[in-house]
């Protein structure tokens, strides 16, 4: 008791203030929203010096998806409604049926992280996303995540027959060969110029 | 009664308080490391499309932003309504990504720079023409990997 009070405890009471006034520092300058977006990758521009063969896509292969300006939507040759899209594109990406209006298929050899082999016919089709200068963002980006949507369920559907589990489970190099089996070939063609 | 009034000293004491400010510290320490600073003040305002099928951009310093919207209310007596691009701290542009995207990339580490991604925060009622000009200006830029922002929806 003696020594107690001769060296008196630092009053610390305070400290719980202080801590707080920096806590709400805190609260007030940052931001806890995580930025999410549709991911993609741009084609790299070409050479001005190169002269530019264009690539001869079959009729077969190419899947067509235009957004006019008014926000009307024609996928391959007919006018659709935004949610019948992912279902075309999904047969359109697999071909199950070995239609020939629809892409041809090459197969391809895959190792596998085990060392085993693995061959899976790989589509050859190209979804090419066109659409007017006045059309809107956001139509676009609905347009887009249909697609994505399309080509997400197929990867989930190849992962689930082959690994049995979804392709967001999936190992790193596991994910890599289904990605691979299942390209996401999306091209984002410049707009076209009105009443062109 | 007075005798009782010595004997105080048995009373309940007051409840300590010194642990509080480590409860304080420790909800501190959480919001710094799930945060992140706001570090640009915003210009544009917009309105995110929405989707379904979002990624998450997983390392903060790998992203740039290129915010694509209105003027807030009051830049626009100066700017108009029409939609501005805004990089950095100012409208700007189309022909200013290019530098922008140079600086960007001058500011990360060398291994980094072939990861960069560009989050493009764009107003859903934007005009394609707009964006459209964007990205063929990334692509001359070489910044390849983009980002559409979107909020995530869960189903339609």
């Amino acid at each position: 008791m003696a020594s107690k009070k001769n060296i008196p405890e630092i009053n610390a009471s305070s400290q719980a203030d202080i801590a707080f006034t920096v806590l709400i520092f805190f609260l007030v300058v940052s931001t806890m929203d995580v930025d999410t977006g549709i991911v993609r990758v741009l084609p790299p521009m070409p050479d001005p010096n190169v002269k530019q063969e264009d690539i001869k896509v079959k009729e077969r292969n190419l899947f067509l998806v235009f957004v006019s300006g008014s926000g009307q939507l024609m996928a391959g040759g007919k006018v659709m409604d935004l949610r019948q899209l992912k279902d075309k594109a999904k047969e359109f990406i697999l071909n199950p049926m070995d239609d020939e209006n629809l892409p041809e298929k090459k197969e391809q050899t895959f190792d596998m992280p085990d060392g085993s082999k693995w061959t899976f016919p790989v589509s050859e089709g190209v979804i090419s996303l066109q659409n007017t200068r006045d059309t809107d963002y956001q139509v676009y980006i609905r347009v887009q995540n249909e697609l994505t949507r399309a080509f997400n369920e197929v990867r989930d559907d190849v992962s689930m027959t082959k690994f049995g589990k979804k392709f967001s489970d999936l190992e790193e190099d596991q994910r890599k060969i289904i990605t691979k089996a299942v390209p996401l070939k999306i091209s984002e063609a410049e707009p076209r110029k009105m009443g062109k | 009664m007075a005798v009782m009034k010595k004997k105080g000293e048995r009373e309940v004491p007051a409840m300590s308080t010194t642990s509080l400010p480590d409860v304080v510290y420790i909800i501190l320490f959480f919001f710094m490391l799930s945060t992140s600073m706001r570090d640009q003040e915003l210009l544009v305002r917009y309105r995110l499309p929405e989707a379904t099928e979002v990624q998450k951009l997983e390392k903060k310093s790998l992203v740039s932003y290129i915010h694509v919207g209105v003027p807030i209310l009051s830049m626009q007596a100066k700017y108009g309504t029409a939609p501005l691009i805004q990089l950095n701290d100012s409208y700007k542009t189309t022909q200013d990504i290019l530098d922008f995207v140079a600086g960007e990339r001058d500011k990360m580490n060398e291994n980094d720079r072939a990861l960069m991604t560009i989050c493009l925060k764009a107003d859903g009622n934007t005009k394609m023409g707009m964006i459209a000009d964007v990205k063929q200006e990334l692509r001359r830029a070489n910044a390849l990997k983009i980002s559409y922002a979107s909020s995530k929806l869960l189903s339609y």
